[in-house]
This record gives C-alpha cells, sequence and structure tokens, in this order.
C-alpha cells in the first residue's frame, strides 16, 4: 500500500451550544454536542461516522465546514487550519470541501431551476468560466445519471432519487477533493438508495473523492466505508477499519447497537444485547464514561474515569475503542450484568 | 382456510383519492389474510399503499379519500358495511393502532394519563379514580418506570422511545384483539427500536392478540412477522409466510428490494439496485405495475396485469412469470438478473 495522504484532520474538536436562560436570557448552560474528538481522513478513502440520534455526527461535519463555528478544536485540511480562516477565505476554502444534506427536499430551491441551482455553486466559487457553465451542467447531469434536458426543470417535477441527484451534482460542480454527506441517503427508499450508493462509488473511483460519511444506518455504512467511527454522546468510542470493527467490535456499545439491528433473514439467531433506557442529555452528560448508565458491564471505575481511545493485541489496523475493560470482556473474566429482569424498564430522560 | 381461523380477511380492497388531477387509486384490489394470534408484515416502499390500507381497514380516511369496493371481514363481518358508530365500538375496543411519529401523535396539552384514560373512560365506561389507576397498570405494562409519577407528565416530558411506549398503551388499554402499528419504530434509534419491537412481541404473546406490521424495513419484518404481503404501486404482489419469503422470494419486485439491501451483518460486493422509480399514480402502467422496471418484463406483462395466484400452501405471487400464459424463457431464474439485463 502507498502512504497514505492525510486530507482531514481534527484534533480536539469540541463543539458547546449555548442555553440560554434565566431572567437576563444568560448562557446558563451547554449542549455538549462534541466534546474532545479528533481523527484523520486520508485522501481517497470512505470514513463513516454513525450512531443514533445526539451522539454529535451531524455537528461534527457541519463543524468541519464550520457552518457553525466550532467551540474549540483544530481541523485541517491539507495542513491548513481551517479555524483560523477568515469567512471570506472559509468560503474559498468551501471550494475543496462540499456536502450533500439529508432531504432533498429541503436543500435545493424550489424556485430555482437545476441548471441555476448548480450554477450557484460554480458561481460563488468562481469554478468554471461563464461561458462554459451551460455544457459543464449538461455534463454534470448526465454523470450523476439524469438528463440534459432536465437541466430546465423546476426541483418539483422530480423524484427525491433524482433531487438527491441533483444534490450531488452540485456539489461535484466545483470540483471538490472532500464531499461530507450528511445522512444522504436516509430519506431514500431502499431501491433507489441503492442507486444513489452505487453512483457515490463510481463518482469516488472517477473523480477521486474522498467521502465524510454520516449516518445512522449500519448497512449503509459498512457498504460505503473504509474506515468507522462510532460516536456516542459526543465522543468517539470506537474507530476502526471496516473489517475489523464488523467483525470484532470491541466497545460495549458498538456491540449492542450492531447486535440491536434486525437481520433481514428469519433464521438469523438472535444474540441481542437490549440496552436499557435511553440516551442521557447531553446537557449533562454522565461522568467517567458516558455509556455507562446504560452499559451492562460498567463498574464503580467506568462512573469516574474518563476511558481513552486504545488499542490492544487483538485489534487490528489501528482499531482503537474507549473502554477499560476491552481486555476482560474478551477474556470473559468481566462479565454482563444480568439486567434481563428489568431489561425493557428503561430511566426516561430527564432534562 | 376458513374464516373463524382468520381473525383478518381483506378482499379486493380499492380504495382512491380524488384530486384535481384525477382519480388516484392508492389501494387498487389488495387481498391478504391474517390468522388468529398472528403477526402480518405489511411490506413496500413509498406510495406502496400500505399505510392507505391500514387507515382503510378503521376507516380512517380523511377527505379526498374514498374506499370504492371489497370487503374488510374483521371476525367474518364485513366492516365495511358498518355505520360510522358500530366503526367507532371497533376501534380501540376491537382493532386498534399505533402510529409512526409518537411525537404528533400524541396531544401536548393534555398528560398522558388524561390520554390514556380517554380511551378507557369511553369504551370501558370506568369513572375517573378507576381510570386513572388503570392506566397506571397500562404503563406498567409497557415498561415505563415509576407510572404513578410519569401518569401525570406531559408527552413533551418523556423521550421518544417513551412516548411511543404511552401510544402502545393507550392502544391496549382496551384490550383489543388486533394491533395496527403502522411503522412503529421508524423514528426511533436501532438501540430504541430494538426496545419497541421486544415489548410488542411480549404483549402480543401475553394479550394473544394478532398484529398488523406496516414497515418500510425488511430486517423489522424478518424479525417479527409470521406472515409478509410485498406491496406495490397499490397492490399486494407477493404473499407468504416469512421464510418462504426471505429464503425463496419469487416476485422479481421482492427479489429486487432484498438485493437493493445493504446489509450490516454480512460482507456484499455491489449491491443491485432496481432500474428507474415507482410510476406515477396519475399514470399507472396498463399491465403489470412492475413492467417498466423489471428485468424479465415481456410484451405479455407490459400489455395485461397478472392476477395474484395462490398455491396449495397459500403462497401468493402477482407475476406472469409463474402463469401458463408466459411468454418469455420458461428457464427464467429470478434470483439471476444481472446476466438478464446484460442481455437484454
Amino acid at each position: 500500500m502507498t502512504a497514505k495522504k492525510e486530507l482531514l484532520k481534527v484534533e480536539g474538536l469540541k463543539q458547546y451550544f449555548p442555553i440560554k436562560g434565566g431572567f437576563f436570557g444568560r448562557t446558563v448552560n451547554h449542549v455538549k454536542a462534541v466534546d474532545d474528538i479528533s481523527f484523520t481522513v486520508y485522501e481517497g478513502e470512505t470514513v463513516s461516522i454513525v450512531g443514533e440520534s445526539g451522539c454529535g455526527k451531524s455537528t461534527t461535519g457541519r463543524a468541519i465546514l464550520r457552518l457553525d463555528e466550532p467551540t474549540e478544536g483544530v481541523v485541517s485540511f491539507e495542513g491548513k487550519d481551517l479555524t483560523e480562516l477568515s469567512r471570506k477565505e472559509m468560503r474559498a476554502m468551501r471550494k475543496d470541501l462540499q456536502i450533500i444534506f439529508q432531504d432533498p427536499y429541503a436543500s435545493i430551491n424550489p424556485r430555482q431551476i437545476v441548471s441555476a441551482v448548480i450554477e450557484e455553486a460554480m458561481d460563488i466559487q468562481n469554478a468554471v468560466p461563464k461561458k462554459d457553465r451551460r455544457k459543464r451542467i449538461e455534463d454534470l447531469l448526465q454523470t450523476v445519471g439524469l438528463q440534459k434536458f432536465q437541466a430546465d426543470r423546476y426541483p418539483h417535477e422530480f423524484s427525491g432519487g433524482q433531487r438527491q441527484r441533483i444534490g450531488i451534482a452540485r456539489a461535484l460542480s466545483v470540483d471538490p477533493k472532500l464531499i461530507i454527506c450528511d445522512e444522504a441517503v436516509s430519506a431514500l427508499d431502499v431501491s433507489i438508495q441503492a442507486q444513489v450508493l452505487n453512483l457515490l462509488e463510481e463518482l469516488q473511483e472517477e473523480f477521486g473523492l474522498t467521502y465524510l460519511f454520516i449516518s445512522h444506518d449500519l448497512g449503509v455504512v459498512r457498504h460505503i466505508s473504509d474506515r468507522i467511527i462510532v460516536m456516542y454522546l459526543g465522543k468517539i468510542v470506537e474507530i476502526g477499519d471496516k473489517h475489523s470493527l464488523f467483525d470484532n467490535p470491541k466497545h460495549p456499545y458498538t456491540k449492542a447497537l450492531l447486535s440491536a439491528i434486525p437481520v433481514p433473514d428469519p433464521d438469523h439467531k438472535k444474540d441481542r444485547i437490549t440496552l436499557r433506557g435511553d440516551v442521557p442529555s447531553p446537557i449533562n452528560p454522565p461522568e467517567g464514561c458516558r455509556f455507562h448508565t446504560r452499559c451492562p458491564f460498567a463498574t464503580d471505575k467506568c462512573k469516574t474515569d474518563v476511558p481513552e481511545l486504545r488499542t490492544v493485541d487483538i485489534m487490528k489496523d489501528g482499531h482503537q475503542a474507549a473502554c477499560h475493560y476491552i481486555e476482560e470482556i474478551e477474556s470473559g473474566e468481566h462479565k454482563a450484568k444480568d439486567y434481563s429482569a428489568e431489561a425493557i424498564v428503561g430511566k426516561g430522560q430527564e432534562v | 382456510m376458513n374464516s373463524s381461523e382468520n381473525i383478518l380477511e381483506i378482499r379486493e380492497l380499492r380504495t382512491s383519492f380524488f384530486t384535481d388531477e384525477g382519480e388516484v387509486k392508492a389501494v387498487d384490489g389488495v387481498s391478504f389474510e391474517l390468522p388468529r394470534g398472528k403477526t402480518i408484515g405489511i411490506v413496500g416502499e413509498s406510495g406502496s399503499g400500505k399505510s392507505i390500507t391500514a387507515l382503510s381497514i378503521l376507516n380512517l380516511l380523511a377527505k379526498p379519500g374514498e374506499i370504492k369496493g371489497g370487503e374488510i371481514r374483521f371476525k367474518g363481518e364485513n366492516i365495511l358495511t358498518y355505520s360510522e358508530k358500530q366503526m367507532r365500538e371497533i376501534r380501540g375496543n376491537d382493532i386498534s393502532m399505533i402510529f409512526q411519529e409518537p411525537m404528533t401523535s400524541l396531544n401536548p396539552v393534555y398528560t398522558v394519563g388524561q390520554q390514556i384514560m380517554e380511551s378507557i373512560r369511553i369504551h370501558q365506561g370506568l369513572n375517573k379514580r378507576e381510570a386513572k389507576l388503570k392506566a397506571i397498570e397500562m404503563l406498567k405494562l409497557v415498561g415505563i418506570p415509576s407510572p404513578e409519577k410519569r401518569v401525570d407528565q406531559y408527552p413533551f416530558e418523556l423521550s421518544g422511545g417513551m412516548r411511543q411506549r404511552v401510544m402502545i398503551a393507550i392502544a391496549l388499554s382496551c384490550n383489543p384483539d388486533m394491533l395496527i402499528a403502522d411503522e412503529p419504530t421508524t423514528a426511533l434509534d436501532v438501540t430504541i427500536q430494538a426496545q419497541i419491537l421486544d415489548l410488542i412481541r411480549e404483549l402480543q404473546n401475553k394479550l394473544n392478540m394478532s398484529v398488523m406490521m406496516i414497515t418500510h424495513d425488511l430486517g423489522v419484518v424478518a424479525e417479527t412477522c409470521d406472515y409478509v404481503a410485498v406491496m406495490y404501486a397499490g397492490q399486494v404482489v407477493e404473499f407468504s409466510d416469512v421464510r418462504t419469503l426471505f429464503k425463496n422470494p419469487r416476485h422479481p419486485y421482492t427479489v429486487g428490494l432484498l438485493n437493493s439491501l445493504p446489509r450490516h451483518d454480512i460482507e456484499q460486493e455491489k449491491l443491485k439496485p432496481i432500474n428507474g422509480t415507482v410510476p406515477s399514480p396519475h399514470n399507472m402502467p396498463k399491465g403489470c405495475r412492475f413492467a417498466p422496471r423489471c428485468p424479465f418484463a415481456t410484451e405479455l406483462c407490459r400489455e395485461s396485469l397478472p392476477e395474484l395466484v395462490a398455491d396449495e400452501n397459500n403462497n401468493q405471487i402477482r407475476c406472469w412469470i409463474y402463469s401458463d400464459e408466459w411468454d418469455g424463457d420458461p428457464e427464467v431464474n429470478v434470483h439471476d438478473s444481472e446476466e438478464r439485463t446484460a442481455k437484454g
């Protein structure tokens, strides 16, 4: 394997959203949506961030693009720290970093025809000479599987899958290096979702794109990714190569998450780890390991000590997990508590 | 099959919406049956008519929707002939329904307890105090901790999973014989989904209920259902027991759906999507509804609509390939679409 080139490096990223309240509208507290995460994305690969609602995966994507200003941390793209750039410089930077959103109905202006939607991106980035733009738009539409003549139609004339293709064409129009796909296929029916996933893969090959793929769907993630980051309540709990992570998950949360997904095979043996309760509030996240309130392996140590991401011998290819008891759980020395009696009794989210 | 074994039998149900642009046949000749105590999954993509089928059963369609024909037999009686008053007796008492969005299905200005008590008081004629005790009992049944406290809380004080539990408590408060669950876990995270599916299954066994599970998630179907009806463009295209459907799917659409699905449990090469998109309801194909997207479609498929035909095991299929009239390759293998597309 050739030496991998770092394209995007996130270090110590924090994103706190203030909660205004009280008599004078002061900041009374913070939602710690993303709390000190670090990872690297190499050129040409697909890295996915997975997790449930509120884990901070979309916030991470937005913070990288500075759609929301990150509270703390360094985001370097090709060695340049994006958080240091002025707004104007950042805007120019977005030529290289594009994003595709979840809802193809909301992310395209309904009053613009498709060619205008795509041209606006090129116009802002001054990407293609004006006289060549029409040709470029038509080429792009064909690249994403639409027809030339559809350039003059309005978004409402397209189906959801086609609109997502328009979103992809818009992102591609400025020739980006990295595309952040924020739940880009989640709103689509499976037969259409498969079409769009295949398209994304083809485009990656053709244009040498790098994807940061944000999704809650582990089937999609397994299909498209090279590496996977699992987040829980604003922290990375596990990160690793796709094969290592799916075949050999090490964090109890990853294990529970994988076991919770229904398998489309009636003969599949269910070996489900049912988690108790709900995700706690990110306003006052639990001390120590954030997962300890739901973890069947949690001890007193987990309630106080924050586990760091680390690797042990059995984990391959940069696979890391943030758990105090990886070895002990693996060897069977440390057993899960049996919650079966109270398994369905959860603790409601107290806000 | 004699009707006493089936709690629900639907025959040739047709439901249309009369819009400015003309009639939209949302449900067009749907038939299936649900044996007592079992779970049937209705699967299909957006616009396949699965939710409209469910709303038709309870006669909850809003204008401009209208049931145009067919039969819905519940415990042997055709409830389509019932008056609104009779239907009101059925709803909640005999058939209950839970919806996808627990956030929007609950009334934000009433406490959870008041909302459970409403249906108990209407249907069972209990007084306030008795109804409240029953409400607490129901909350306990669906696994809500400290129900005595929760009963006086408002929906906004509960998480999504808790709200769906409350919805289930309301639905089950009058001991219905049948529960219709319309995408009950779609809005929930997977770890919470697992809890809710376990709960529905557990209560089904405890209360001996029949369940109709409407979903687009084939994983949920495989895990919770005994029988499956696959819907496409307002029609059932395949009906069989769950094992047959997943092990030996016969309709090209079912095969296509399974091939499109990215799996988390196994390694896959490229996904094989179904080409094209769902036909517009204003402009349905003349023949088989799936023909424009089907890799096997022939002249016959494009010209005339196949019937839903049952075999000796009551597995049903709506596809010309399995009929004597089939005019395509007699050796056709629906699991081999790639080769076929390349040739065609």
